[in-house]
């Protein structure tokens, strides 16, 4: 069985702590609300999105450490970062968890790929020795994309 | 630790193969019986030996072989007739679990019975296979759902209970909550159902692995449940009705067996029970059904409520007395009005970390809504841990429980 060190890093904890980004976002501001249906966690994004770029973003919600620092470190990654450099990071994260992204977008420029810099985000590399919880770890991005997809309708 | 003095757990736990399991030099715990029960050798032998030796099709074919099907299919259902004291075999409806028998009494009775601007009662502790099926026929139906609410200590409030029952056509509630163990006075509320003109369902998934059932000294209409949390196999379940309420109601899937004629224009159906059992049933599951209640009838169902009171007890006081405030136990606390079915909150820890921590023990529980929504809004929680104790399990698991709880902490501090 794998330690239970590889799935609750100490930068984990900090940020199931201390979240950033914490809060919400008045209208106009994009939103979209994630449950995970298995264990009841539920994570709100809040985006403001100008010039093609998140210049801000809140996250609410509750649930376990694994699904809250995810979402607290997502929000730091993407805060100030363009749409298309979004998208990588979605990417990138899903890679890290073993996830195919199939509904990403397919167009994403591999320089913006190999730029895009998962930083705190590495410290959850641990949980995919921990399947059952990947979906505690990916339920802030799903919700992200579908905060974008409000933000910037099709 | 106590003297166990209804039940010889440690003789029972040797019945268990999955029991005598060692991971990574520790014994396994098995605390998640309220969501499915683990299975006794008996049950496992009396399926493989049934699909190795005696396996045919049943109700269909004249030769010997699927005869003795037929016969060992239908002594399954006397199993569970005796088992839950129906006044008729063919009042045992078998179905693939509790979810479905709740769905085929929504959709058959509550469709051919219900108009709009009926009211259904529901109570607000229950799972959602005894919600969302009403739902459904609310929104084809404009029926109205009410619901029974909740005392402080996770009872049934029955002080508003004859205003609320005031027109109802259904009372549908469970028998035992799978969320804070409370029983609930079954008997006392079909009689209310009745006084008020309404028909009783019993949602009784929880109860009858745990309990004595007794469907008639109940009064109830339709109680439904699952074989797999009694020791049986997943895949089958049970809908007993009063055997009028069946004759009279529509069947609910059509196809092969529910049928006693069928034309070009049209069809008849079949006698119960086969009215109400379309298609090919699980056969070797309700061999395994039968093995299950023959295994329960063995052991003595009061047994079974003796043993889970004192492991629900020492449970209750042990848990207290080591970590007081910081563990907050849900539903009540006497254990005549309780199961050994325990949602907590530990230390702040959300349940999906703690069951996370737990299992680096071999210690199995549930974290999470367990299918009860509208419960859990009422505790303010998104999820809670739940420990359910079965008649495997013993005091000293509640001890390695609280051994496991106490180590979370270290994670994710106090």
């Amino acid at each position: 069985m794998p330690g239970l060190e590889d799935l609750y890093r100490e930068i984990i904890l900090d940020h199931y702590r201390s979240p950033r980004n914490r809060g919400e976002l008045p209208p106009p501001a994009a939103h979209a609300t994630g449950h995970n249906p298995l264990c009841g966690d539920e994570i709100e994004v809040y985006l403001d999105v100008h010039d093609g770029m998140v210049s801000d973003i809140k996250v609410a919600g509750q649930g376990c450490s694994i699904s809250q620092s995810s979402a607290s470190m997502m929000s730091q990654a993407v805060k100030g970062k363009t749409l298309d450099e979004v998208r990588a990071l979605t990417r990138r994260f899903k890679g890290l968890m073993s996830i195919e992204d199939l509904d990403g977008d397919a167009s994403i420029d591999e320089s913006v790929l190999e730029s895009v810099k998962l930083g705190d985000l590495e410290a959850l590399q641990g949980v995919v020795k921990f399947p059952v919880r990947i979906k505690c770890a990916t339920l802030a991005w799903n919700t992200l994309t579908q905060a974008l997809a409000d933000a910037v309708p099709a | 630790m106590s003297v166990d003095l209804s039940l010889d757990v440690a003789a029972l736990r040797t019945q268990f193969p999955v029991l005598q399991r060692v991971i990574d030099g520790k014994p396994l715990v098995y605390l998640d019986s309220a969501n499915t029960s683990q299975k006794p050798q008996v049950v496992i032998d009396a399926m493989s030996e049934f699909m190795a030796n005696r396996y045919a099709p049943i109700n269909r074919s004249a030769y010997r072989l699927a005869a003795e099907a037929t016969d060992a299919f239908e002594d399954a259902r006397a199993a569970v007739q005796r088992f839950i004291h129906a006044r008729r075999a063919h009042e045992v409806i078998f179905t693939k679990n509790a979810t479905e028998g709740l769905n085929l009494v929504v959709r058959s009775w509550g469709a051919a019975n219900l108009q709009r601007g009926d009211v259904v009662l529901l109570t607000h502790m229950e799972h959602h296979a005894n919600i969302v099926p009403w739902h459904q026929l609310a929104a084809e139906r404009g029926i109205e759902l009410r619901w029974v609410p909740l005392t402080d200590d996770g009872q049934l409030d029955l002080s508003r209970l004859p205003s609320l029952l005031d027109g109802a056509k259904v009372f549908a509630f469970t028998a035992m909550s799978n969320v804070l163990g409370t029983i609930t006075p079954v008997r006392e509320l079909c009689a209310a159902a009745h006084a008020a003109g309404a028909i009783a369902i019993v949602d009784a998934c929880q109860s009858v692995p745990h309990t004595i059932t007794d469907v008639q000294s109940w009064g109830a209409d339709f109680v439904a449940f699952s074989s797999h949390k009694m020791c049986g196999p997943s895949g089958i379940g049970v809908l007993w009705g009063r055997e009028e309420l069946l004759d009279a109601m529509p069947p609910f899937l059509g196809g092969g067996n529910m049928i006693a004629d069928v034309r070009l224009d049209g069809f008849t159906p079949a006698e119960l029970p086969a009215k109400f059992e379309a298609g090919t049933p699980p056969i070797a599951e309700a061999i395994g059904l039968g093995a299950a209640v023959r295994f329960l009838e063995g052991i003595g169902m009061a047994n079974v409520r003796q043993h889970e009171m004192q492991v629900a007890g020492y449970a209750l006081r042990s848990l207290t007395d080591r970590f007081g405030t910081d563990i907050t136990i849900h539903g009540p606390t006497n254990t005549e009005v309780r199961g050994a079915t325990f949602s907590f909150s530990f230390r702040g820890i959300h349940p999906h970390d703690l069951s996370q921590v737990l299992d680096q023990h071999n210690v199995c529980i549930r974290a999470g809504h367990h299918c009860a929504k509208p419960l859990m809004r009422l505790l303010q929680c998104s999820a809670t841990a739940r420990a359910s104790f079965y008649l495997y399990n013993n005091e000293h698991e509640v001890d390695l429980l609280a051994d496991a709880l106490d180590s979370a902490t270290d994670i994710f501090g106090s």
